[in-house]
């Protein structure tokens, strides 16, 4: 709760801050302040302080699970702001509307970690996606921004068409929005309760790109200013997530036994589109595009899976996806030219820097001793402890040994390869520290990810 | 903290890992050589004294366990019984050869290269020591990233997509017996990653089918065994000699310490099941490398062919589930490390020397540089398994197992070693003997350094050939409670 409200009033300061000053670095200072008091708060509320007491009548209510959730989006969006600060400013005439935006998808985020009932939901995915469509737009003068911003707007349309429709359906069948209500209502399966299910499910896999709905990611991706595309891929994928696992949890929980064998064909679809197409990918930004969707494959496996080590894993996973893929991404952003070459040589000219990224790129690749490991390794754990679908696990496997061929085509152009053509990018030593501790960060959820799951078991 | 470093296994991680981040860090590049030679020294100190501390009053020394993830209920447990320590002293004898042989300016940032080096050998400890299958699983990955790098940067010219090739095929194999680790630990009854809860699982056959496979070809990818070992000859001809020498010494010693310590005791049923057909594939690719070796005219890849054949028979020997020949086995991983070491430096000398690999551009070295033609003569009979060599030993024991088990497959597998001394004697013949070629006029014999290593090499071959007896026992102590697991089917 406390996020909620301490995210919206710093969205609206945000917004008056570009009329105080027009200095950027004063909004982005202003943007990492906000973001350090946000954590801290959701931090005092997961010790159980909390500031404000509002009855929401049962509509929101914080787990555990709920909180760090919401606290590792939160990091995760420290890192952003610290990272890519300084390109975030590079677009409209002051960044502070841009922050501002970004905080009121804080606020989206904030109420999708607490959730209860079906209207919180469809407002909270609504508040995170509307001020996306402006994000996506924001480089007003380039072309394929506005193609990227309209395409996301229709789809995004599209998919909350499809979200009210289930949610009617769901509605009729039980008469109520809660999710409790509606998992104990569960006795068999109705067409009406049935139509519901698979169109939310449906509109859930439009917003965290799973196949088959993923058609819009790979332009909205690139055509969107490569500092949002970062934000969007990570955190706001990760709340998409987080809403698909608690819905289909708390809903249809009782009824896993029918809607499992549905979620482990659009895992199996996803991984094999996300992975075999990222593979023929030359630009970076695209092969991250791709990437992200066979990623989210793995996720779907801890929706799949539905247990202690799904949620164990949906946290790690969360937070070293994100973290990994804002590093590339605040390097990606540095550069005009998104092919993999320009990439060629990079570990002479900026050791510090292309060590930090290798490590990003091997969590991506889920190599042992980095977060990605253990955050891959718990999906599986989840899927085997299901039980009778050792397959889905062993597929699983298969694609990850083939995220192996993209992802190391970048490491061989940092490392093995010579630089053919001079393209000056320049990195500031903040900028290299931040990098730094970023895979510090990832290691140390690879070496121990305890630090991070015992939170789950307070 | 420090009581992290009170036992030999932890010092074995411990050392390697810390001479490695040194190495990182050190501004001159000799000094990053030496921090690495000395940190592999001790490492060898280490191993020697738990040979010697290895009674039952120092028995904690050679075992530790430090709690890691209690939510997974692993931890960080590392032992050093009969056969680790084998293989352990086989990494640590063969680490300090190559950072001797390696001249002081042959590679660029060599602070780089000696610290993978070192984190290499950290890995390949690990491996060798973990009695945690998670642990196990995290040093089998940590054994292989250095190693691709250090091929990638300082390998020959198509070394990007060689060392790629053998990287994907590894990663995928490392893939499934993480499946299968993950299926054993779930099974059981205290879901521990402990090696003694997975020794005592009980699982039915049909799971025990599934999960041999999954360990398996991760193990016979690493060895590598026919069919999977295409990635082989490419991978050694493109690293650089030095990484070869570790790969081929020691790496592919993993994939069969994995056979004798975790495929065999775990899937008994399966192993009873399969082992004649494996066996049977083993031996035919046996004859096959060693066809492809006597066809080969690159010196590179005919070494890396005959390592093929040898692995080949000692998977063949630890499968026939004998004593016998899974002693030889075990004998024979540390003594083909030593021989295929001492080829590997001649290989590279030559190299260096000429740039040359094509046997057929050689010739008359033997006129030039007498010292190391006798060095190599002698390595290659001990390869080749000659009475007196160590190689004859193991192999001999290896035999009279297969023998056992069926005498057919042992004369077909016998056949191999008779290969093998068709392609080694051929190669040494057109290399060392014969007139000097235009290449090898100018050839200078060997360093004091390599004379010191030679003559090490060669005192190994011969004490290991002649008087074996002492380190029986002490694989005995492993390979008889693995061969328990059988006695009761």
């Amino acid at each position: 709760m406390n996020a909620i409200i301490l995210s919206a009033i710093w969205g609206v300061l945000m917004m008056y801050t570009g009329f105080v000053t027009k200095n950027k670095n004063t909004s982005t200072l202003v943007a990492i302040v906000g973001v350090i008091l946000l954590l801290v708060a959701s931090w005092l509320e997961y010790i159980g302080i909390s500031f404000f007491s509002i009855d929401t009548k049962g509509m929101l209510q914080y787990s555990n699970f709920g909180l760090v959730f919401n606290m590792v989006i939160l990091l995760s969006t420290l890192v952003y702001f610290l990272l890519s600060g300084t390109d975030i400013a590079k677009f409209g005439k002051s960044a502070s509307d841009l922050y501002a935006l970004i905080f009121f998808v804080l606020t989206g985020i904030s109420i999708i970690a607490g959730f209860k009932s079906l209207l919180m939901l469809f407002i909270g995915i609504e508040i995170i996606s509307i001020p996306l469509y402006v994000l996506a737009g924001s480089e007003k003068g380039n072309l394929r921004s506005n193609e990227a911003a309209l395409k996301y707007l229709l789809m995004g349309a599209f998919s909350t068409g499809l979200m009210l429709m289930g949610i009617a359906f769901l509605y009729g069948d039980s008469g109520t929005f809660y999710l409790d209500g509606i998992n104990i209502g569960l006795i068999g399966m109705s067409p009406m309760l049935a139509s519901g299910m698979v169109l939310l499910m449906a509109s859930m896999s439009f917003k965290v790109s799973a196949a088959p709905f993923h058609f819009w990611t790979p332009d909205v991706y690139d055509g969107t200013p490569t500092v949002f595309t970062s934000f969007m891929a990570t955190i706001v994928k990760s709340a998409g997530f987080f809403a698909f696992f608690k819905l289909f949890e708390n809903a249809f929980g009782k009824m896993q036994g029918d809607w499992e064998l549905l979620i482990a064909v659009i895992a199996v679809l996803t991984l094999i589109i996300g992975n075999v197409t990222a593979v023929f990918q030359l630009s970076i930004k695209r092969m991250l595009s791709y990437s992200s969707i066979a990623q989210a494959g793995f996720m779907l496996l801890g929706i799949f899976a539905m247990n202690y080590y799904a949620k164990q894993g949906l946290i790690l996973y969360f937070a070293t996806y994100t973290f990994a893929t804002l590093g590339i991404f605040a390097v990606l952003a540095k550069f005009k030219d998104h092919s993999i070459e320009a990439f060629n040589g990079f570990a002479k000219k900026h050791p510090t820097v292309a060590l930090s990224m290798l490590i990003c790129i091997l969590s991506l690749a889920g190599i042992p001793l980095t977060g990605g490991f253990f955050a891959k390794y718990y999906m599986l754990l989840g899927v085997i402890k299901h039980g009778g679908f050792l397959w889905l696990a062993i597929l699983a496997i298969l694609c990850a040994a083939v995220s192996v061929l993209y992802y190391f085509r970048v490491i061989q152009a940092i490392y093995f390869k010579e630089s053919v053509r001079d393209e000056e990018v320049q990195f500031s030593k903040p900028f290299e520290y931040i990098m730094i501790i970023n895979a510090l960060l990832i290691i140390a959820l690879g070496v121990h990810p305890d630090w991070l799951l015992s939170f789950l078991n307070m | 903290m420090f009581s992290a470093f009170d036992n030999f296994p932890a010092l074995l991680i411990w050392l390697p890992l810390l001479g490695g981040i040194l190495s990182f860090f050190m501004k001159q590049e000799g000094s990053a050589r030496l921090t690495a030679l000395i940190s592999s020294i001790l490492s060898l100190g280490v191993v020697v004294a738990s040979f010697v501390l290895s009674d039952e009053k120092y028995m904690m020394l050679n075992q530790v366990s430090y709690v890691w993830l209690p939510g997974l209920r692993s931890s960080f447990g590392l032992v050093l019984d009969g056969l680790t320590k084998i293989v352990c002293l086989l990494t640590a004898v063969i680490f300090p050869i190559v950072l001797l042989v390696t001249k002081k300016d042959q590679y660029k940032n060599s602070n780089s290269f000696y610290g993978l080096l070192m984190l290499t050998q950290c890995g390949l400890m690990g491996v060798f020591m973990a009695t945690d299958a998670l642990v196990f699983y995290f040093f089998w990955e940590l054994a292989l990233i250095p190693v691709y790098f250090l091929s990638s940067i300082w390998g020959g010219e198509k070394r990007i997509k060689a060392t790629f090739k053998f990287f994907i095929y590894t990663f995928i194999g490392s893939l499934f017996l993480l499946i299968g680790i993950l299926y054993m630990y779930l099974a059981t009854p205290d879901t521990s990653f402990g090696l003694v809860s997975f020794y005592n699982l009980q699982l039915s056959s049909v799971e025990q089918h599934w999960l041999f496979f999954l360990f398996f070809i991760a193990f016979a990818i690493k060895m590598p065994i026919f069919p999977l070992h295409t990635w082989q000859p490419e991978a050694y001809e493109q690293a650089p000699t030095t990484v070869t020498m570790i790969m081929s010494g020691v790496m592919v010693k993993m994939g069969l310490f994995g056979l004798i310590r975790w495929l065999l005791p775990l899937f008994p049923l399966a192993v009873k099941d399969f082992n004649t057909g494996i066996i049977i594939v083993i031996v035919i690719g046996m004859v096959y490398a060693s066809l492809v070796a006597i066809y080969q005219d690159n010196l590179k890849k005919l070494i890396a062919y005959s390592s093929i054949a040898h692995i080949g028979l000692m998977a063949a020997g630890v499968f026939t589930l004998k004593d016998v020949a899974m002693q030889g086995a075990v004998l024979q991983m540390f003594n083909h490390g030593i021989n295929i070491v001492a080829l590997w430096i001649a290989a590279e000398l030559i190299e260096r020397q000429t740039g040359i690999t094509k046997i057929s551009d050689l010739g008359g070295i033997a006129q030039k540089a007498p010292l190391l033609s006798i060095f190599f003569v002698v390595a290659a009979m001990a390869n080749i398994a000659l009475p007196l060599t160590n190689a004859f030993v193991g192999e001999f024991m290896i035999f009279n197992g297969l023998y056992q088990f069926n005498p057919w497959i042992a004369a077909i597998a016998g056949l191999s070693i008779i290969l093998s001394a068709v392609y080694t004697l051929n190669m040494i013949k057109n290399v060392f003997y014969g007139e000097t070629v235009a290449a090898t006029t100018g050839f200078c014999d060997i360093g004091k350094s390599h004379v010191f290593v030679f003559c090490a090499i060669t005192i190994l071959i011969f004490v290991a050939g002649i008087y074996p007896t002492p380190v029986f026992k002490m694989i005995h102590e492993t390979t008889g409670i693995v061969l328990n697991r059988y006695s009761a089917l």
